[in-house]
């Protein structure tokens, strides 16, 4: 195992060697500046800034600086916001999407995986038909319709939650709902099809012959076989959760990564650009590593290679 | 048997739904008569700042949140956007032709940290700002004081060529590089504004972009408000400053500034009380809001111009009977009406209206049979053989939809067919200052009250012109605007230099901007402002 876990850490330092790599001359090859405005710069003050920010050098001496300075975990200022780097900015940002992240998975799970396991133990009732239809609802109707829906039924009508900040735990309610609502239907149509497939199997039918309980069976021989695909997904789900969610800050006005992503692309705040990606990179390598050993501990047929 | 079931199980889980929520919440009072009887503004402020040096930030969120923690020699006049308040100056005067200022600072004058406010404050700041190194966006701004562009261009290092002279602790005399009357109106702008000393040298020095001293920790402010708290993306608190010269006439104890940029997010939270003023409103949302709480809608003017910059080096665009004829034939009084929807005027000239002692040009009036009679002239009669042209526009939905319908007129009164492409901010700046563009969307909003602010960036070669229109009678007109004896003459003459921007048409003027924004009626004292610089001293809340 421990060959295994050095082997695929060493891939993921190549992978993210090369998103670095990539990413930086994208970057770099985008037109616009983080310094351009609709106000003209003149030419010697533009020069003056370009110099501070180290702009002034050629493309391939400023990659090799700043994959220099990345190694050593620094990623420089950002080009935008005045007295940040990138490190406060990830600082600053990351638990709150951590946070929003883990109750929005928390909210998927307790939702999407009991709504999956039932929808299969009893497939074909109105207990299969109604959640599954209403994960089919929340996998179609996207945040930037759900998030405003909520937020004008309890924020305005009922008067009930704060519609916008992160000030408390009441503010983390709407945003971890809309969040986790969709994440919950993919949940509980993993679940569902992962655990149709365990009762499917040769070796449930011969415990029913056998005279097994029906409880027994699903808890004790299905539940672990079910869950392989919804376990699968965790690991995506949640990097994606933590990166893609900047539609719900948006809309619930949360200071998460999210924002910062967007927003640095479209100031071209290249540093900023540079440590996120990274960051996201890193999480996702990590989540997918994490899952791989859970499956082979939940699953036997599975070995390190 | 099914149905019981089924509603057993719906009510159960709406109970437990229910429950946890009601348990969760706070109850009853609106935040925001909570925070209007402590006699807290809560404030919807667009975006979160870039910085809070008032020597270099450029943008309206910034200038929000500057303006209450700082106050220049001249503080803004409660009603009139013209009329100069005091400041740091108490007194101020000038010879007779405007060139030499003198202000007279207040005794009581001090910042924050306790440290009286001194006449050598403002020749650091100011000579900060000009500074080469520090690379400020704004320092052409201080260009009108004598000698300050060569300083700024680094041709001497000696801040004594640049006439700013602190003749004693409490007065300063500025020496202008030619007439202007309206320098106290300049004033008002964030880049003159001074900055403490002691906290710039302390955290990097004079020419430290990224100079610590604006900071929560360090900042040093000599405005009615001090800065109490900064969480990134959520808010920036100010509160009253008790070291501010007119502390006792300060109404407000705070301000809580929002850096909320989504317009519907900021509409929600004005709805459920979380906000007394918001930044902006979705235009789609103006009708209704029209209807349901015109109390609470405001619709002010605002110093701006929207316009569509014409690229005059790309044919057919190099004709000038071709951009007059595109200039005449949209109906812009629909536009506004149909289309932008918050109260705009329709633009007959190109700077806009409300500029006192200005006379608001009326040339380019909506005549689409001399429209006609002008593209026939030019050689595409009925717009048959005009070529395939674009309209550029940063992406965004409003912008697309006045496009649409400038397409869509210009189609029905002259039967050319103009495409529209979006390009992505950034983009968009490079391809408009590299004229790579037929026409491009465009707006600009006054730095100052005066017609300069508008007409200055047209002369040749200028950063901001962007259309490669040259005239050598129009740059000879501004010029000698700026040497101009009187205010009269002054504005006469850009008058003069605007008609002929208007008959050569380098620019479509569209229309004039507006502010629409929601206020809560609680708060008074909050009057209409061509800028947009609110004096916060002067508002206070008043329950209805």
């Amino acid at each position: 195992m421990l060959k295994f876990v050095a082997g695929r850490l060493l891939q993921g330092i190549l992978v993210l060697l090369a998103i670095y790599a990539v990413t930086f001359f994208l970057v770099a090859a985008t037109p616009g500046s983080p310094f351009s405005s609709e106000r003209a710069i003149r030419p010697e003050i533009l020069a003056q800034i370009e110099a501070f920010y180290g702009y002034d050098k050629p493309v391939f001496e400023r990659f090799m600086t700043s994959l220099g300075n990345a190694l050593n975990g620094e990623f420089g200022p950002s080009a935008v916001y005045a007295n940040r780097t990138v490190t406060d900015i990830i600082a600053e940002s990351f638990p709150v999407s951590l946070k929003l992240g883990a109750l929005s998975l928390l909210v998927a799970m307790t939702l999407g995986i009991p709504a999956g396991i039932v929808a299969a133990v009893k497939r074909n009732t109105w207990l299969d038909y109604v959640p599954m239809s209403a994960a089919m609802v929340g996998i179609c109707l996207p945040t930037f319709v759900m998030g405003p829906m909520l937020a004008l039924v309890f924020g305005i009508i009922l008067k009930m939650l704060p519609v916008a900040g992160w000030f408390g735990p009441e503010f983390w309610i709407l945003p971890a709902a809309t969040l986790g609502l969709v994440y919950a239907a993919y949940f509980a149509r993993l679940t569902r099809g992962g655990m149709l497939e365990m009762l499917n199997q040769d070796w449930v039918r011969t415990a029913r012959a056998k005279g097994v309980k029906e409880t027994t069976i699903i808890w004790r021989h299905c539940l672990k076989g079910g869950l392989m695909p919804a376990v699968t997904f965790m690991g995506p789900a949640l990097a994606g959760i933590i990166s893609g969610s900047f539609v719900v800050e948006t809309i619930f006005q949360v200071p998460g990564l999210g924002q910062w992503f967007v927003r640095g692309a479209l100031n071209r705040d290249d540093f900023l650009i540079l440590g996120l990606t990274v960051l996201f990179a890193t999480l996702i390598v990590v989540m997918n590593l994490i899952v791989d050993i859970v499956q082979v501990a939940l699953n036997p047929r599975l070995k390190y290679e | 048997m099914f149905i019981s079931q089924f509603q057993k199980f719906t009510r159960f889980l709406l109970a437990i739904t229910l429950g946890s929520l009601v348990a969760a919440c706070s109850g009853g009072e609106r935040e925001s008569d909570i925070a209007a009887s402590e006699g807290i503004l809560l404030f919807g402020n667009g975006s979160e700042p870039k910085g809070l040096d008032p020597h270099l930030v450029t943008g309206v969120p910034e200038n929000h949140i500057i303006s209450s923690l700082i106050e220049g020699l001249i503080a803004y006049h409660p009603t009139d956007d013209l009329v100069p308040a005091p400041g740091m100056a108490e007194s101020w005067e000038s010879n007779d032709d405007y060139t030499v200022w003198t202000f007279k600072l207040r005794d009581d004058a001090a910042w924050s940290n306790g440290d009286p406010v001194l006449a050598s404050d403002f020749a650091y700041s100011w000579e900060r700002i000009l500074t080469p190194m520090l690379g400020s966006e704004y320092a052409p701004m201080l260009y009108v004081i004598k000698g300050a562009q060569a300083f700024h261009a680094g041709e001497t290092e000696d801040f004594s060529t640049v006439g700013v002279n602190a003749i004693d602790d409490k007065t300063l005399e500025v020496t202008l590089a030619g007439p202007t009357p309206y320098f106290l109106n300049m004033l008002k702008h964030y880049s003159f504004f001074p900055v403490n000393p002691r906290a710039v040298e302390e955290n990097g020095g004079m020419t430290d972009r990224q100079s610590g001293w604006s900071t929560l920790e360090n900042y040093v402010g000599n405005g009615p408000f001090k800065l109490k708290s900064w969480v990134t993306n959520q808010v920036i608190e100010v509160e009253r400053n008790p070291t501010y010269w007119d502390a006792e006439n300060v109404k407000l104890n705070g301000i809580r500034f929002f850096p909320v940029e989504n317009g519907a997010t900021e509409e929600t939270m004005f709805r459920s009380g979380r906000l007394h003023i918001t930044s902006i409103v979705p235009p789609d949302k103006i009708p209704s809001l029209k209807e349901s709480v015109p109390d609470q809608l405001m619709i002010e003017p605002y110093l701006g111009s929207y316009f569509y910059r014409v690229n005059v080096t790309r044919p057919p665009f190099d004709n000038v009977k071709v951009r007059q004829a595109l200039a005449v034939s949209f109906d812009k009084e629909l536009l506004v009406e149909k289309v932008t929807k918050g109260g705009q005027n329709a633009a007959t000239g190109y700077v806009p209206n409300g500029i006192p002692g200005y006379a608001t040009s009326t040339t380019v009036q909506y005549d689409p049979e001399l429209g006609k009679k002008l593209l026939a002239e030019a050689g595409y009669a009925d717009g048959v053989g005009f070529p395939k042209t674009e309209i550029l526009i940063n992406t965004s939905e409003s912008h697309r939809k006045i496009a649409e319908a400038m397409q869509a007129m210009w189609k029905d009164n002259l039967g050319i067919d103009v495409g529209i492409y979006n390009q992505e901010w950034k983009v968009y700046l490079d391809s408009q200052s590299s004229l790579d563009y037929d026409l491009s969307r465009s707006g600009w909003i006054g730095d100052y009250v005066h017609a300069s602010t508008f007409l200055e960036m047209f002369t040749t070669g200028n950063g901001n012109n962007d259309t490669g229109w040259s005239s050598a009678q129009y740059d000879a007109l501004i010029a000698k605007a700026q040497l101009a004896g009187s205010e009269e003459e002054r504005s006469q003459v850009l008058s003069e230099a605007e008609e002929i921007l208007l008959a050569e048409l380098p620019v479509i003027p569209i229309y004039w901007y507006t502010r629409v924004y929601m206020k809560d009626p609680q708060l008074k004292g909050w009057e209409p402002k061509v800028l947009d610089n609110r004096p916060y001293k002067h508002v206070y809340f008043e329950a209805n």
